[in-house]
């Protein structure tokens, strides 16, 4: 391998990129578009849910049950239910996705018995949105009843322990906020990489082949070593450019917090780029149209890092053969270090397993990468 | 001629791609520092040769050299002995003409003490002075033939192949470039150059007529001037000259005929009989034509003769 050829093919490529106004859309919009798309589209929190709330009884408890959704943040209280208006007429209007009905007895039956009912329905056609929604307001509803059990007991003498109720204080680890911004963020800068990569280097043997110049190209000596490492080489400084873009919007911009340190995100995400671009540069070269392999670029990464990755869709709970095929998608491992990184402040010793996973397919890419193009026209 | 070993031999040279052949056992040899013309019709394997002999292509049977390596078993010592412009324009339109040569320098790995000077030759051999820094899509035809040109010897190759390099040049562009071909086959480089202009078979050494992938005929232009069409050459005038071609398609004096231009060519066993008898039918046709009169045949009809089908034109 020539030094010389391999920097004279990464200079002229690299001026290619800069004069085509399409790679450079590629390499510089599209990660600010994506980050804005997925960072604020993309979110399984729920905030500001309308409810209902069928107050039948107009006491003391339904007065404070009211006051604790709204202090909840979850929901917000849609007050113009009357009574004679059905919840399905309401539901069906959109005006809530929930209604909680506070019976006419309820403090009565709450004082007698000790316990007392309160009924919610929920539209379940959104089901994820219906799930963390119903769970909210059960914990809502229980937090409110048990503080009035509470009150009821001290006021009629009767000690707490005896109504039996047990203390319970969750804490959650790594994402105190429960934030789903924090665990998605990091997923997202995966798939942007994924995605502009290969849509990058997709092009970029096909470009040669659809404008005439890789006849020329291959006429020459140029070893088929020096195109791919040549032609890598600009677009892994973009990738890398991209990632750094991607990495400081999510820090300064979305908040996500960053615990770990910089040197293990940087050697992971310059394996996660040699793989994507390596994964461009074949499909380029097996497909000589540039929309062809474009399209397939698109197909290949889109569908298996959104998917498979585990940046939305939590690879445990899948069914055990797609499991093992998720194990494929390069870009799991990536997003397993992103969140860890971000997150738990992971370093390289905690992290072997993804970080070898991503050597291994950066060497065989590569390999494929360097053996896949012929400098022959038959 | 020379005694020294031939720049390019082939010999039994075969390329199928499947079922069709478009080079049918070819045997070629070409002297160091001889200029020959590659001419014959679209499609009848010229390109493919010239693909086969650059080593972009594997010969499915016979064997070729360029520069003493094998194209089949060292295609890499063959590429980087030869310069190679393809029929399709093949410079980067988004490189300017600097940039263009830079990179083919760093390419062919010229020494880096003479890139500046021999990229400054083939700027100024090119007619580019001045325009060194313009985006090479923005020029014309005849500018990017030269710079195509210039980057395919920037690393002063014994064996050139050009393949239709003047298509689409205007004439004046298109002596230009000879011109060039020229000076270079004088320094003595080997020049094989494909082309369909007749014009220009004049300026070789020596033409090699290919048709349907087989070496038809092979020599100068001045012994394939005297080829034995098999008969005496009768030149006529006449309107409408598609009727008239017909017609005299039918007369049995008539070998052969065909259109030139303006006119027709028309190929008897003897003229001295055969041109009062044409014209006299033609009359009785009511076609108007002047008399036939008997010439030497061009290359162009000699090639008619050897391909028998017309010729295209650019």
């Amino acid at each position: 391998m020539s030094i010389r050829r391999l920097l004279a093919m990464a200079y002229k490529e690299s001026l290619q990129i800069w004069r085509d106004p399409r790679s450079l859309a590629i390499a510089l919009l599209l990660p600010l578009i994506q980050m804005v798309l997925l960072g604020y589209g993309v979110s399984l929190d729920i905030k500001r849910v309308p409810l209902c709330i069928d107050d039948q009884e107009h006491s003391q408890f339904s007065r404070a049950l009211v006051e604790r959704f709204v202090a909840s943040g979850w929901f917000s209280v849609v007050h113009d239910l009357d009574t004679d208006r059905s919840i399905r007429d309401a539901m069906d209007h959109g005006t809530c996705i929930g209604v909680v009905t506070i019976p006419v007895d309820f403090s009565r039956v709450l004082a007698t018995t000790g316990s007392a009912g309160v009924q919610t329905v929920f539209d379940a056609t959104d089901v994820n949105t219906t799930n963390i929604a119903l769970g909210y307001a059960q914990g809502v509803i229980a937090q409110t009843t048990a503080d009035f059990a509470a009150q009821w007991a001290g006021r009629h003498g009767v000690r707490r322990a005896t109504i039996g109720t047990v203390d319970y204080e969750p804490r959650v680890w790594f994402n105190e906020g429960l934030e789903s911004r924090n665990f998605i963020i990091p997923g997202v800068i995966a798939v942007i990489l994924a995605l502009i990569g290969a849509q990058l280097t997709s092009l970029t043997i096909s470009r040669e082949w659809e404008r005439g110049t890789m006849e020329q190209l291959i006429s020459t000596p140029v070893t088929a070593l020096e195109v791919m490492l040549g032609k890598l080489i600009p677009y892994f400084f973009v990738g890398l450019f991209d990632a750094a873009f991607c990495l400081v919007a999510a820090i300064s911009w979305f908040d996500v917090p960053f615990r770990g340190d910089m040197a293990t995100l940087l050697a992971a995400t310059a394996l996660f780029t040699l793989v994507v671009l390596g994964i461009g540069y074949v499909i380029s070269v097996w497909i000589r149209s540039q929309l062809g392999a474009s399209q397939v670029a698109l197909l290949l990464t889109m569908v298996p890092v959104t998917m498979l990755s585990g940046y939305t869709f939590a690879i445990e709970q899948m069914p055990a053969p797609i499991q093992a095929l998720s194990l494929l998608v390069y870009a799991r491992y990536y997003v397993t270090i992103l969140r860890a990184v971000f997150l738990k402040g992971s370093g390289i010793s905690d992290l072997m397993l993804p970080i070898l996973a991503l050597v291994l397919y950066a060497a065989a890419i590569v390999l494929i990468a360097a053996h896949a193009f012929r400098k022959r026209l038959d | 001629m020379t005694g020294a070993a031939p720049a390019v031999i082939a010999e039994g040279l075969t390329k199928r791609f499947g079922s069709f052949t478009a080079v049918d056992r070819l045997d070629l040899r070409i002297a160091t520092g001889e200029v020959v013309g590659f001419i014959g019709p679209n499609g009848a394997g010229k390109s493919t040769t010239i693909r086969l002999l650059c080593g972009l292509l594997r010969p499915s049977a016979g064997r070729a050299s360029v520069a003493g390596f094998d194209v089949a078993r060292q295609p890499e010592a063959v590429r980087a002995h030869i310069g190679y412009m393809s029929q399709k324009f093949s410079l980067y339109g988004d490189l300017t003409c600097r940039e263009n040569l830079l990179f083919f320098a760093g390419i062919y790995l010229v020494p880096p003490q003479e890139t500046e000077e021999r990229i400054r030759f083939a700027i100024t051999m090119a007619g580019l002075d001045g325009r060194e820094d313009a985006l090479v899509r923005t020029l014309a035809g005849g500018w990017k033939q030269r710079l195509a040109l210039g980057c395919a010897i920037l690393h002063r190759p014994p064996v050139l192949f050009l393949d239709e390099p003047t298509s689409g040049v205007e004439p004046q562009a298109r002596r230009r470039f000879w011109d060039l071909i020229h000076h270079l086959a004088a320094d003595g480089v080997t020049i094989l150059v494909s082309t369909h202009y007749m014009d220009e078979a004049e300026y070789c050494n020596r033409i090699a007529l290919i048709d349907a992938g087989r070496l038809v005929a092979i020599g100068s232009p001045s012994e394939l001037r005297r080829h034995d069409l098999g008969g005496d050459l009768l030149e006529l005038a006449c309107a409408p000259l598609g009727a008239a071609l017909a017609a005299v398609r039918q007369l049995p004096d008539v070998l052969e005929a065909s259109i030139f231009g303006d006119k027709l060519h028309v190929l008897v066993h003897d003229s001295a009989s055969a041109a009062p008898r044409l014209q006299a039918s033609l009359q009785q046709l009511h076609l108007t034509a002047s008399p036939p009169r008997r010439i030497t045949p061009s290359l162009e009809d000699v090639f008619v003769k050897l391909v028998s089908r017309p010729m295209t034109q650019g």
